[in-house]
């Protein structure tokens, strides 16, 4: 219980120094730009390939198990619709994005950390949280929306590719369930959702780098760490989120 | 100079350092010795501020580091270079980068200045070759001496080595110790030297500082190394057959 408080006390005193205005505001930029092109487009490829896989199956699933002569045929669409829209593009995706993305910023502070790296940037009068956590945090709230996005599409074409390519279905009626009964706002309630996933992310995983004690077997304690707690938050988040947008 | 005066560290029940009083000057090389564990890197992290002392004071030319608010420990620090014992060069980037560094974050001269002072520093290494290289691209020694211009790229008033020394041939250690002191000099800088390496204690050692169990045992310079009596710090400095054998020597020549 005290090992618990007194690190969120020292997550809380971590983000504190982190949202510190940049010693230099250009080489903030320049590590922004860098951060979101190492943890967002790198991370495009695999949130493509897992939608459009999951949109896929998501498809064939419903398709197999709920759909029945007493049930519309917009159903299939309409089902893969909301799951891909309220949970799997947002919480799924950023569970996925928290061992991808939240591992590489754990194990790059941590190994920065036991290299001496950070005792460098201390040294020289630059805040250590402020140089290398903002950027990543700011980038991971730019890109988590768009890669979104990019899942909900993706997912989309998948379950369309098992009407085209493996006839369980006519296109037809998957577009009418996809178009059926559409909320706009769910396309914004999964956006904002992954805002706070975002934060978690790249926060908890740079905590845990950041708090690296001792040698290269700490540092990878501390990404595995990162990507189970981030998950874990994540989920309670995303039950408390849904709660408070959904009712 | 920085004067450190009474000072004291503890972690939890066990003190590390008691009741440190010690001079370094402008323009010399000052080095901490001791063996393993008695306190050399936690008296460097107390006066460079990576760690708090239990009590005491550390004088920055007569300013008491400890007590200063975050602002000014920040412009102190700017006057701060540091060699750290893994060199701690950022691998994400180029030779180059690492000793623009601190001039992109600190200093207001143009884009063009900044480069052609990064260019002097690598020079003054002998590094120009290597500048477009990353860190892991290129040897121990050639790490240290990068450290060593990203150290002075800012021309600091102290100077900080954390065993500068470590992981390099005799020959290497010979090169850097030379560097450092050159610079030292040159630049008329407060440099303290963090090391084991007899070599650079008999080579360069100006003022030296002995630390036996967070103890300060012994002071005095290179030369008062050899005519020393204190037991402790000849068992530590004399403790190869080779030290033993100058020793040996240098006291038979002041007998005669």
């Amino acid at each position: 219980m005290y090992k618990g408080l007194s690190m969120v006390g020292r997550y809380i005193l971590l983000m504190k120094r982190t949202f510190s205005r940049p010693e230099r505001m250009r080489m903030f930029f320049k590590s922004y730009v860098k951060e979101i092109e190492q943890l967002g487009v790198n991370s495009i490829g695999i949130v493509l390939l897992i939608s459009f896989f999951i949109g896929a199956v998501i498809t064939i699933q419903i398709k197999l198990n709920i759909e029945s002569a007493w049930m519309p045929r917009w159903t299939v669409g309409y089902v893969t619709r909301e799951i891909l829209l309220l949970e799997f593009s947002s919480a799924i995706m950023c569970l996925i994005l928290a061992g991808k993305v939240g591992s590489n910023i754990a194990s790059e502070i941590g190994t920065m950390r036991v290299t001496q790296q950070i005792d460098a940037l201390e040294i020289m009068g630059v805040n250590p949280a402020s140089y290398l956590i903002l950027p990543k945090i700011t980038a991971m709230l730019t890109v988590i929306p768009a890669l979104v996005v990019f899942s909900i599409v993706a997912g989309i074409v998948g379950a369309f590719a098992t009407c085209w390519f493996g006839g369980i279905m006519t296109a037809t009626d998957l577009e009418y369930g996809l178009q059926y009964g559409f909320v706009e706002s769910f396309i914004w309630t999964g956006i904002v959702k992954s805002l706070f996933f975002a934060f978690i992310i790249a926060s908890v995983s740079a905590f845990f780098g950041y708090s690296v004690e001792g040698g290269s077997t700490d540092v990878g304690k501390a990404s595995t760490d990162s990507v189970v707690c981030s998950s874990v938050l994540i989920l309670f988040a995303d039950l408390i989120l849904t709660k408070l947008i959904m009712g | 100079m920085i004067e450190i005066k009474n000072l004291d560290k503890s972690f939890g029940n066990k003190a590390v350092l008691k009741n440190i009083n010690i001079l370094f000057e402008d323009g010399k090389t000052n080095l901490i010795i001791g063996q393993s564990g008695s306190g050399k890197t936690v008296l460097m992290k107390c006066i460079v501020g990576l760690l708090e002392p239990t009590s005491g004071e550390i004088l920055y030319d007569g300013v008491n580091f400890i007590n200063l608010d975050k602002r000014a420990k920040k412009k102190l620090r700017i006057k701060m270079g540091m060699i750290f014992q893994s060199a701690a060069l950022f691998d994400s980037m180029s030779v180059m980068e690492n000793v623009m560094f601190p001039l992109n974050m600190f200093s207001n001269d143009t884009f063009r200045d900044k480069v052609k002072r990064a260019m002097f520093c690598l020079d003054r290494v002998n590094l120009l070759n290597a500048r477009d290289k990353f860190p892991g691209e290129i040897s121990g020694g050639m790490q240290k001496r990068v450290a060593i211009a990203r150290a002075i790229a800012l021309n600091p008033k102290y100077l900080f080595c954390d065993e500068p020394n470590s992981g390099l041939d005799p020959k290497t250690s010979l090169v850097i110790d030379k560097l450092i002191h050159d610079i030292t000099v040159e630049y008329n800088m407060t440099t303290i030297i963090n090391t084991h390496d007899m070599n650079s204690v008999m080579g360069i050692g100006d003022n030296i500082l002995y630390i036996y169990e967070g103890n300060a045992e012994w002071t005095g310079t290179k030369d008062e190394i050899i005519q020393s009596e204190n037991t402790l710090l000849n068992d530590f400095v004399f403790a190869s057959d080779l030290f033993k054998k100058i020793k040996e020597y240098e006291t038979k020549k002041v007998d005669y």
